[in-house]
């Protein structure tokens, strides 16, 4: 290639990345859950299959740090969390219609350890023994998996012992991958966390919440694109979204105990 | 507001240390680079460059695997000595000192090839010693550029935030950073905090610059 021509497609490509698709009418963007990555992956590009006209944007993070997002007027049009608490609040600040939000999965709290381990706690109690050092929870003000295992540890008069010890994380993601990494000697993740790294860490026991773990999923009332949202819930709910999130080791949900 | 003076003194802490750091090895570096022709220099010069460049994400992948429990340095570390530097102060410094490293190496390289080498010549062949030679000639002609690195690599230092991240976590009072409570308090929604210490942390940076305006004042043409 001549100069001149070598810089006349470097313009071009330049323009090109400058420019950037701009957002479309047809986009969809869904905020959601760090622990739905795997299996919103999956149902997203089902959707996108199911719809050719439409765009899929999956925008993952802690479901206390995607409100605050949708807070500060991200152009979000689906929010799934991982908890009730932090769709009630969306629901208080108006960011979600009233009576909007639908439960559409479930999942267990569960403590890993690493897969070479020595030591293995069989119960809460163990994680306050010497023979476990740093524990991984997600941060209770933004993750919610740290508000679940927070609850569960204060109704068991552990939390001001294994506080001292925990390290906080951004996301449950965070956690596993800290456990993966032998950084710490245990962690709170979910069921479905724990089944993605099964080389890398073990499930020690399941922990039993008094909270169920259920994930609420609603339109976000300020997004651009209501029709596609709605359908976009409907699909995570159709016998074709159940599926992909059983593959993925969620169990169902049902809609009536556990409403605000 | 209790934490956010907490995660100032953190912040300060660890900035200090790492370039602290970086002082020694930057001139260290800076002067063997600016002296001394070997094969590979500029190879050398680009490495040491590149913590300017990559993304703080990739450093903070880097320093997971060579000082995490299972790298090859931080598994040694913990064998021998029984050190562990993930979710450390510590750690912290070391991902401080490396985003920041390249400030000062490379103002201390420019600053010793600016230094007339006849100079030191001189100095020489009027009887000094090489370590007097370096103290009283040469380090005295470079202070200056040396110091603009150096409060360069400061300021890095203390708004560094994915490496440590990474590395060091997020533990209040422990490794918490002014960044990354700034980080943590808006992904809570807790904007009171989050107000508190933008504030805090734009009031010291304002401080740090008239600080080193003082401490390096302008040079004005005409007088010397």
């Amino acid at each position: 290639m001549t100069p001149a021509r070598t810089f006349r497609v470097a313009l071009a490509v330049l323009a090109g990345l400058l420019m950037g698709a701009p957002a479309r009418a047809a986009d969809l963007t869904v905020s959601a859950a760090a622990s739905l990555t795997n299996a919103f992956k999956e149902i997203g590009a089902a959707f996108e299959a199911a719809h050719p006209d439409t765009r899929v944007q999956l925008n993952f993070g802690a479901s206390g740090a995607l409100l605050q997002q949708i807070a500060k007027g991200a152009p979000v049009d689906v929010f799934a969390s991982a908890d009730q608490e932090t769709m009630n609040q969306a629901e208080r600040q108006q960011l979600v219609k009233p009576g909007a939000q639908v439960n559409f999965a479930s999942n267990s709290l569960v403590v890993v350890v690493p897969r070479d381990a020595a030591a293995v706690p069989k119960t809460l109690a163990d994680l306050g023994t010497p023979a476990i050092g740093k524990v991984a929870i997600g941060i209770p003000a933004s993750v919610p998996v740290g508000r679940y295992t927070k609850a569960v540890l204060e109704k068991a008069q552990l939390w001001p012992a294994i506080e001292a010890r925990m390290i906080g994380a951004q996301t449950v993601r965070q956690a596993l991958d800290y456990v993966a990494r032998g950084e710490v000697d245990a962690g709170f993740v979910y069921a479905t966390d724990a089944a993605i790294l099964p080389d890398k860490v073990k499930v020690a026991f399941v922990v039993p919440t008094d909270m169920p773990v259920v994930y609420p999923i609603a339109p976000v009332a300020a997004g651009t694109n209501p029709a596609a949202a709605q359908k976009f819930v409907a699909y995570v709910l159709s016998p074709a979204g159940q599926g992909m999130l059983a593959k993925h080791g969620f169990g169902k949900a049902s809609n009536s105990a556990n409403k605000p | 507001m209790e934490a956010a003076w907490i995660a100032l003194g953190l912040s300060l802490k660890v900035a200090l240390w790492a370039t602290g750091i970086d002082l020694v090895l930057g001139v260290a570096v800076g002067l063997a680079l600016a002296r001394y022709r070997f094969p590979g220099r500029e190879l050398v010069d680009a490495i040491l460059l590149l913590p300017m460049v990559l993304p703080p994400t990739v450093l903070g992948y880097y320093l997971l695997v060579v000082i995490g429990r299972r790298g090859w340095l931080g598994g040694w570390l913990e064998r021998s000595f029984g050190i562990n530097l993930i979710f450390t102060w510590q750690g912290a410094v070391i991902a401080a000192a490396i985003v920041a490293f390249p400030f000062v190496c490379k103002s201390a390289r420019a600053a010793f090839e600016n230094v007339d080498v006849h100079l030191e010549q001189a100095a020489k062949v009027l009887g000094l010693g090489a370590a007097a030679v370096f103290f009283r000639v040469t380090l005295p002609l470079a202070w200056r550029g040396i110091l603009a690195g150096v409060l360069l690599a400061f300021a890095r230092a203390l708004g560094e935030f994915g490496a440590t991240l990474m590395v060091a976590g997020s533990i209040p009072g422990k490794t918490q950073t002014l960044s990354i409570a700034v980080y943590e308090a808006v992904q809570a929604g807790q904007d009171e905090l989050a107000n508190g210490l933008v504030l805090l942390t734009s009031v010291t940076c304002i401080a740090i610059l008239l600080l080193a305006g003082r401490l390096a004042p302008a040079r004005i043409p005409g007088r010397s």
